[in-house]
């Protein structure tokens, strides 16, 4: 496997600029003799697939849900950001570039965090001019906050629905396609297989969740945008039906896979509350800007909070990071909650919860005022756990939410496989080992609005099949290929007859993953985490119960399928963290901390991303590491000190 | 808690439905209501029998996926509340819940209680958006909005698709969805150009998938997760009678 970045030459103000200018173009004429696939109808794929559209190009949108307006970006609270200096508070392309490297904990590639603020502005503007409500002052402008990780506000929201609000506007763009015949949608559609001819990508397989019908589709390129793989701890705040199936099937097909350890996990979430719970909520990081974190001095105090008094209370963001406070970035409010309650000091009845405290808020702001900027969120907190959190401190608990890892790309966003691409949280550009508040809606959107739709033309212009070769239909042999590896495994899916439902193998592992490759992992650890999920694996092919037929709607058998990915993703992610000896972002080994339990990186050895190539399924046959070394021109690198 | 659900169970879109009556059995007040039907797919399944399909996705109340009328209202007794943040504290030991699935002719049943809600997709595709390529906008700053608009087309926004209106609707009208859409554009400057071809094709569209007329029972605006009140019905009406005249 080669890794060329394909990073641009000259100053990296121009690079976007000058490659642009340096990409092929397509004939508008010729722009509608080529069949463009994209899977997922999120913020990446439902911006590509509306932008290539109106581009002229002929496009088949995939996604699993009734509707493209379900996609998971959907679910964004916060907002997004742009270094717009609407507020003058001295923001740049250059500072939005380089609080993302550096909050990425310098494991991103300079070259694509450039572009993605340089192109943040273009994407404000396209949204209002689409319709998307943002919030606005009086004098009719709009309104900014500031968030983690940043000292300038460049964050632009829309109450505590930025995503849905962005996804509503692609969807409105790609409805417009729909109606012009450039789009096609299919809808509870999931793409089972990649098919890929002399090296290239040439089309997919999928399965209609409603008739359990395949088809194959061809086409000149295929887009990725299938999100991130948090899924994989069974427990987190993605959707239900998130899952990793696409860039699996993309990996097992030669792409290579980058930094699978970089998992985020998000400090403000409603605790676990019973063994029977199916997701975690998140309750919005901007909550940190009023709210005290802290927990009892006092081991297994089990007082109610208000009558613990206040000299009793340790808040220990503010004892440990004096100068950032409650406002530290993600991954070290979340470790420093989990290193309470391993301690001893958790509250709540399983001691996994940590407190989130607004009376000091109340106190001085007053009630209506709290409400008038958290009330949404306050609201969905006491429907979930039945507390006011008006009288009674949160209870919260850190909880997976995001993966820096994904497909390996370069600066075209083009996997190691010519012609397949991946977009949004499903790549692995630009977040490094932890991304920041409201840069997933930014880097979904720069994707498939402003980088995609020139990026694909440019492969489309060299290797588009329009010329002697012919078009690749779906009668050569690779289809078929792989749509009999597709049957076989559904065939083995609904043989086994097992005893054990696919539910409960999917919290086996997610149990596997939280304890060995969660918040802080260790050399011990992974390994046997490594064996235990090869173990569960076998388990799985033997024991596994789907009911039903494959013939017809059947959640079970689709449920099968994302959970077997999952197990073979599990490994790759422990194989990963096991690999990467140092901690850095969402990554913490127990063996690589300072003496007071901060992250240590080792930029001598590891400032590169771990990009993984699939070798088989076979026993004894391991994935092997390949690296891409990062070069850090215009960034110091340097210790995070939030203190 | 020990439940007696009554749940509509049918095999597909052609084949007739029934009730099916499903014991549930240790279920705790703080699970939500599908992680109850989670539990009780679980016990199916362990017996040999077929779960319970229903339509879900991000369990944070905003996709718009969730569905099922409960008890005979969409989305269960709690106001302002989707499905899946329904959770059983709202009910008592020992209760019968009825479990169904949206009620429209434009929302055929493909399995136990998921529909298909494409119909709405193609009433949207109709016209609900602002006709504008990627790349075209100017400074998103040279056009200020009234802070009082932005907020009123972001309240017609927050619109979730989910069906509820069309559901609780003894018309079946999908009257309050459409109007979302049309007041969440209507009201804002960038969407003056197309208002009245908007209101007219997405109403000419709502009309040809089946969907009913509005006779102000006002069932869609207490049902709506999203609390999106019936007068944003009355300024769709408005709208398209005016575009009417304009011809």
């Amino acid at each position: 496997m080669k890794l060329d970045s394909k990073i641009p030459g000259g100053p990296i103000q121009n690079k976007w600029t000058e490659h642009r200018f340096n990409m092929k173009l397509v004939n508008p004429a010729n722009k509608r003799k080529f069949r463009v696939i994209v899977v997922g109808s999120g913020l990446a794929g439902g911006a590509a697939a509306a932008t290539l559209g109106e581009l002229g190009y002929n496009v088949d949108c995939f996604c699993f849900q009734d509707s493209a307006r379900r996609a998971h970006s959907i679910a964004a609270q916060g907002g997004i950001n742009a270094a717009k200096n609407y507020p003058n508070d001295g923001d740049s392309i250059w500072r939005l570039f380089y609080d993302t490297v550096k909050g990425g904990d310098y494991r991103a590639r300079e070259a694509n965090v450039y572009r993605l603020a340089e192109i943040s502005s273009n994407i404000i503007d396209t949204c209002v001019a689409q319709g998307v409500p943002f919030a606005r002052e009086y004098g009719g402008l709009l309104d900014n906050r500031s968030f983690g990780g940043a000292q300038v506000s460049r964050t632009f929201y829309a109450r505590g629905q930025t995503g849905q609000q962005l996804l509503i506007g692609a969807y409105q763009a790609l409805s417009r396609q729909v109606s012009k015949g450039s789009v096609t949608m299919h809808t509870r559609t999931e793409l089972q297989e990649i098919v890929v001819v002399d090296g290239h990508a040439r089309g997919i397989i999928t399965r209609n969740l409603v008739t359990g019908k395949l088809t194959r589709h061809a086409a000149d390129a295929v887009l990725l945008c299938t999100g991130g793989y948090g899924n994989v701890f069974y427990l987190s705040t993605n959707a239900m039906g998130s899952n990793v199936t696409a860039a699996v099937k993309a990996w097992k097909k030669g792409a290579g896979f980058a930094n699978p350890c970089y998992t985020q996990i998000h400090p403000t979430c409603i605790p676990v509350s019973s063994e029977h719970q199916s997701k975690l909520t998140l309750m919005s990081e901007s909550l940190r800007y009023d709210g005290r974190v802290w927990v009892p001095k006092k081991k297994g105090d089990t007082r109610a909070p208000n009558v613990i008094p206040e000299d009793e209370r340790d808040y220990y963001l503010e004892r440990r990071y004096p100068s950032f406070g409650n406002l530290v970035p993600r991954d070290v409010a979340s470790r420093a909650a989990k290193e309470r309650c391993d301690a001893g000091y958790g509250v709540g009845s399983t001691g996994l919860a940590v407190y989130l405290d607004f009376s000091d808020a109340i106190d001085r702001l007053g009630e209506d005022a709290v409400r008038a900027r958290y009330g949404n969120l306050f609201h969905m907190y006491e429907k979930i756990t039945a507390e006011n959190p008006y009288k009674v401190p949160m209870k919260i608990f850190p909880a997976v939410h995001y993966t820096m890892g994904g497909l390996w790309v370069d600066y075209e966003l083009q996997t190691t496989v010519p012609g397949l691409f991946a977009l949004g949280e499903c790549n692995f550009s630009d977040h490094g080992a932890n991304r920041l508040g409201a840069s997933a809606l930014m880097q979904g959107l720069a994707d498939g609005y402003f980088v995609a739709p020139y990026t694909v033309g440019h492969y489309l212009a060299q290797h588009g099949s329009m010329g002697a070769s012919g078009k690749v239909t779906t009668d050569h042999p690779a289809f078929a290929e792989s749509e009999n590896a597709l049957r076989d495994r559904i065939d083995r899916l609904m043989n086994i007859n097992g005893s054990q439902s696919v539910e409960s193998f999917h919290k086996r592992l997610g149990k596997i993953m939280w304890d060995e490759c969660g918040m802080a992992r260790d050399k011990s650890g992974l390994r046997g985490a490594i064996e235990d999920i090869q173990a569960l694996q076998k388990e799985f092919w033997s024991d596994v119960c789907v009911p039903g037929s494959k013939d017809g709607c059947n959640p079970e058998l689709d449920k099968a399928g994302r959970v077997a990915d999952f197990l073979e993703f599990g490994e790759l992610m422990c194989r990963d963290a096991l690999m990467r000896e140092e901690s850095c972002g969402g990554h913490f080994r127990k063996e690589h901390q300072t003496e007071d339990g901060e992250a240590r990186r080792d930029d001598d050895n590891y400032a590169f991303a771990g990009v993984w190539e699939y070798q088989g399924d076979g026993d004894g046959d391991e994935p092997s590491l390949h690296k891409e070394n990062l070069e850090f021109e215009h960034v110091k690198l340097t210790t995070r000190s939030y203190k | 808690m020990k439940l007696s659900l009554h749940v509509w169970r049918q095999a597909n879109s052609n084949e007739a439905g029934r009730m099916d009556q499903i014991t549930a059995t240790d279920i705790t007040e703080d699970m939500s209501f599908l992680e109850m039907l989670d539990k009780v797919n679980e016990d199916l399944i362990c017996e040999g029998k077929e779960p319970i399909a229903f339509d879900h996705d991000c369990r944070e109340g905003i996709c718009g996926m969730c569905s099922l009328m409960i008890n005979g209202v969409a989305h269960g007794p709690e106001s302002g509340t989707t499905t899946c943040q329904l959770h059983m504290r709202s009910f008592r030991d020992g209760d019968a819940i009825y479990i169904e699935p949206w009620r429209s002719r434009a929302f055929p049943v493909i399995r136990d209680l998921m529909v298909d809600r494409s119909s709405f997709d193609r009433v949207m595709q109709a016209g609900g958006y602002i006709s504008v390529n990627t790349g075209n906008a100017q400074d998103a700053n040279a056009l200020p909005i009234k802070k009082a608009d932005a907020d009123a087309a972001f309240d017609a926004a927050a619109c979730i698709g989910c069906g509820a209106c069309v559901a609780s609707c003894p018309n079946g009208s999908a009257m309050l969805f459409v109007a979302a859409k049309v007041n969440h554009l209507g009201r804002l400057p960038q969407g003056q150009p197309e208002r009245s071809e908007r209101v007219k094709k997405m109403v000419d569209a709502m009309d040809a998938e089946g969907f009913g007329a509005c006779s102000n029972h006002y069932e869609c605006e207490a049902v709506c997760p999203k609390d999106i009140p019936a007068d944003t019905i009355a300024r769709m009406n408005r709208d398209h009678l005016k575009a009417s005249l304009c011809d």
